[in-house]
């Protein structure tokens, strides 16, 4: 499986090249990578629906306990499943949408390598290996929004949608780490059995925190709700599989895995069906706002997420239930939905509901699709929506914490929803029929064939609930902390307070549909309250960004040299001067034994030094330098090295001769600084010097390490035939070394050449006339 | 020697920073060569300075007898005297150029691409 996932990426890679071969068929033959896929993980259905945990080992980085290690049960297979069928079946529809596009390959690439990304997410049994994927998706996810690159709105939402999910992606980082610290390992499998550990582990709290902050971004949670519309921008297949089908899930996919580590707690408890109720009402009150379809459906994406988050969070064995039944009900519906939507932008040319209307008369299919597909949004019998509406009611009445607000919230997000249904299956189909940008004709067979299959499995489950007890009760072993509960899904529980919810939320969404321009332009009234939501936060956020990183560039890179040596300098000064005074046990223990010639010479060396520093005249301070340069060659002579005390003196005479040459025609120094920044800079050489200084005499008092130049002195007579063994280094131990050294001073006698060959006169007749016209204007 | 050599090197180390944070040109020309020899000293005066007893093989045998100097790290500063001396060869050219066609020694007056 492995393998098939990463081959994936090369098939992804390769699209271009298949696009070459098989034209406008080749979205239809890369549908067959995801389908084989979806067949292999239904040979596997036995053993899951058993209640066996796959685990497929593949060691990845052992030495840090990195591996690819993919784990199926039942809740991975569900995610699996809905990735591969849905991937199979947009890849079949984009074929369609996108037929003709130039950029259709490079779509292809990008879709395919998401979908892979996706599910190596879910199927992954490590956090690294399923970081790794996360971001993988949130990536993918930016090229996909940005698809038509040449919109400025595209890139901007596609930029927006990176920086939320990959922030908290950063979040989510931290909080494995915790994780993996708290619960003493890398694995999934390992974590979810030791939830009591992690549960009263002092980091729980703060890894909370930043798991919860990378689930809710990436599955849009209040208040991060805001990328996902904007998302819109996407082309539809993207929409319907990336935005409302799987990545946005991958969040909730995360929670639900780590529930029986992490899940229980009051934090966990309340958090989850606060944050969730809250992004349900929020998600089905903007929707009813918007006259775009794939808004429309954005927004009750963001709904149903909010719904997921929440019965994570009641987090009984019922509300368990109603998650998977919920999750299952959404992929199929909503996909359906957006690839209608798709449908509708693509043969009447318009995304706006308000615009069309009767086209039941010209695309009858298409019609019924969206109808069925509606009505499992809605949640009306007999479909498997009705049955995820239900049980969620039913878990809500469950809730431990905050049960009225929650009700209220998710009863509000419930009719505004089924409001939501009726506008997406009733505007455009029934009516009178009006003028579309396009003349309207139904869909190809290829763009229907995805919709209508999914909106069959909707009504086929809706009427035979009963057809996915194994499933749900296998998803449920992986996420519940019981295994082995019985599950049954019925269509029909009697007259009980759900229902009766149900009912009264039909009446209220009915009322809302019919008067929905009226409430529309009543909401339109909350324009300038909304402008003041999250996304003005986020915008505030990034604008405040730059002028931070202005300023600090401003301060920072400003363009003088020696402002960035300070810098460096003063940090290098406090960084390693802290090690050795409060890391380091530093010692001062040594005999100075010097003879009166030596410390001379030690003299001579400082006062040269000195000299060059205060001297006034260019001359005298490279005389000083020279009396410095000499000195040091006599420390060479003084201390056994002759080779050293040769190439110094020579090179030395060389450096005199040069810059008497060539500065002599430069000007005098003048004064250039104030005394207060001598002062300091007087300060900081002084600190750093102080500081080696202090280094060299730390490293003196230490103990010796051998020395690998004991080696080079044995064997440099029997292996060298030297009897010199620096040179003997020079040219055979290291001559490399001696090698790369050569190549640098060809370089630079190269640069000093052609510098000295391009005359200062050449430059200024070439310049000179467009500096003048400069002048003149 | 070594504690004495350690102060020395301080000093030229102080002084080579001092001169080239300084905003003439040729300051800092003065304060890289004497950053380069500063460095070379440390490196020297580090592997342990020994009188009167160079890394050399008498004729006729194979090892030197006795202790000698470390001769590794003298390969290594013979090299980056050289090197430096390259280094040192191409920044004065540079700044020649560049007082020839920017006619100032203050680095502040450098800092834009329009001379």
């Amino acid at each position: 499986m492995q393998l098939a996932v990463l081959g994936g990426f090369v098939v992804a890679g390769m699209a271009p090249l298949l696009h070459h071969w098989f034209g406008a068929r080749t979205p239809l033959v890369m549908a067959l990578l995801p389908a084989s896929l979806a067949a292999w993980l239904l040979g596997q259905w036995p053993a899951v629906a058993a209640g066996e945990v796959l685990l497929l080992e593949w060691a990845w980085v052992p030495g840090l306990d990195i591996t690819l290690t993919f784990l199926i049960d039942g809740l991975a297979w569900l995610f699996a499943m809905l990735i591969t069928v849905i991937g199979a079946l947009v890849l079949v529809y984009s074929g369609e949408y996108l037929r003709g596009h130039r950029d259709l390959p490079r779509f292809l690439v990008v879709i395919t390598a998401f979908m892979m990304s996706m599910l190596g997410l879910v199927l992954a049994d490590n956090l690294v290996t399923l970081f790794v994927f996360w971001e993988l998706t949130s990536i993918t996810s930016y090229l996909l929004i940005g698809f038509n690159h040449t919109d400025l709105a595209a890139r901007k939402a596609a930029l927006q949608g990176l920086f939320v999910t990959v922030g908290g992606g950063l979040a989510l980082l931290a909080g494995f780490a915790m994780l993996a610290v708290a619960g003493d390992s890398w694995s999934l499998a390992e974590l979810t059995g030791r939830g009591e550990l992690l549960r009263e582990h002092a980091l729980y709290t703060p890894l909370l925190v930043c798991v919860l902050l990378g689930a809710f971004t990436k599955s849009a949670q209040f208040p991060f709700h805001f990328w996902l519309p904007n998302a819109m921008a996407a082309p539809t297949p993207v929409s319907a599989y990336l935005h409302s089908a799987t990545m946005v899930k991958a969040g909730v996919y995360l929670l639900a895995r780590l529930h029986p580590a992490l899940g229980g707690t009051d934090g966990w408890v309340i958090t989850l069906s606060l944050v969730g109720a809250l992004t349900m009402a929020t998600g089905a009150f903007l929707a009813i706002q918007h006259t775009n379809v794939k808004k429309l459906l954005a927004y009750s994406t963001v709904m149903a997420l909010g719904a997921l988050t929440m019965l994570l969070g009641i987090g009984t064995e019922g509300a368990l239930v109603a998650f998977v039944a919920f999750l299952l009900a959404h992929s199929l519906y909503k996909g359906a939905l957006f690839m209608v939507a798709g449908i509708l932008d693509h043969e009447a040319g318009t995304k706006d509901v308000t615009a069309m209307g009767g086209l039941r008369r010209v695309m009858p299919r298409t019609a019924a699709v969206a109808g069925v597909a509606a009505l499992s949004l809605a949640g009306l019998p007999p479909l498997l929506g009705f049955v995820g509406k239900e049980l969620m009611f039913a878990s809500v009445l469950e809730a431990s914490a905050w049960r009225p607000l929650i009700l209220l919230l998710a009863f509000t997000a419930a009719f505004l929803t089924l409001a939501v249904a009726a506008i997406v299956a009733l505007r455009p189909f029934f009516g009178a029929p009006r003028e579309t940008p396009r003349v309207p004709h139904e869909a190809p067979h290829g763009m229907l064939a995805g919709p209508a299959l999914l909106a069959l499995l909707s009504l086929t489950f809706g009427l035979a609930p009963g057809l996915l007890d194994p499933l749900v009760r296998a998803t449920v072993a992986g996420i519940g902390t019981g295994a082995g509960a019985e599950v049954h899904l019925a269509l029909w529980h009697g007259v009980n307070l759900p229902l009766l919810l149900s009912l009264a939320s039909l009446l209220l969404g009915l009322l809302a549909y019919r008067h929905w321009d009226r409430l529309r332009a009543w909401l339109a009234r909350l324009e300038p309250l909304m402008a003041r939501g999250p996304e003005a936060g986020y915008e505030a956020l990034m604008a405040g960004l730059v002028t931070v990183a202005e300023w600090q560039t401003r301060m920072l890179q400003n363009g003088h040299i020696r402002n960035y040596l300070v810098v460096t300098l003063l940090v290098l000064v406090g960084l390693v001067g802290h090690a050795l005074f409060f890391r380091h046990t530093f010692t001062l223990d040594f005999v100075l034994a010097v003879y009166f010639h030596e410390a001379v010479v030690a003299g001579l060396m400082i006062a040269g030094a000195v000299a060059a520093c205060v001297m006034r005249s260019r001359l005298a301070a490279v005389a000083a330098l020279g009396v410095m340069g000499f000195s040091i060659a006599l420390t060479f002579v003084l201390f056994s090295a002759p080779d050293l005390a040769i190439t110094q003196l020579l090179v030395e005479t060389l450096t005199v001769i040069l810059l008497v040459l060539v500065l002599f025609r430069l000007p005098r120094f003048a004064t250039l600084s104030t005394p207060t920044e001598r002062l300091r800079d007087l300060a900081v050489a002084n600190l750093t010097g102080g500081l080696i200084t202090l280094l060299m005499l730390a490293v003196l008092s230490g103990e010796r390490l051998p020395r690998i130049s004991d080696y080079m002195v044995a064997n440099s007579q029997p292996l060298g035939h030297g009897h010199n063994i620096v040179n003997v280094i020079l040219v055979d131990f290291r001559a490399l070394d001696t090698l790369g050294e050569m190549f640098v001073l060809a370089l630079a006698a190269i640069g000093v050449y052609a510098m000295l060959r391009f005359h200062a006169e050449a430059y200024d007749a070439r310049h000179q006339a467009p500096s003048r016209e400069r002048d003149d204007g | 020697m070594e504690p004495l050599m350690a102060i020395t090197i301080g000093v030229l180390f102080a002084a080579a920073i001092y001169m080239m944070l300084r905003r003439s040109i040729v300051k800092l020309v003065i304060g890289l060569m004497l950053l380069s020899n500063a460095a070379n000293l440390l490196i020297f005066a580090t592997a342990g300075m020994v009188r009167g007893a160079p890394p050399l093989v008498p004729q006729g045998l194979t090892a030197p007898e006795g202790a000698v100097a470390d001769p590794l790290p003298q390969a290594l500063v013979l090299t980056a005297i050289v090197i430096a001396f390259g280094v040192l060869s191409f920044a004065v050219v540079l700044v020649r150029r560049a007082w020839e066609i920017v006619r100032a020694d203050d680095l502040d007056k450098m800092k834009d691409t329009d001379t």
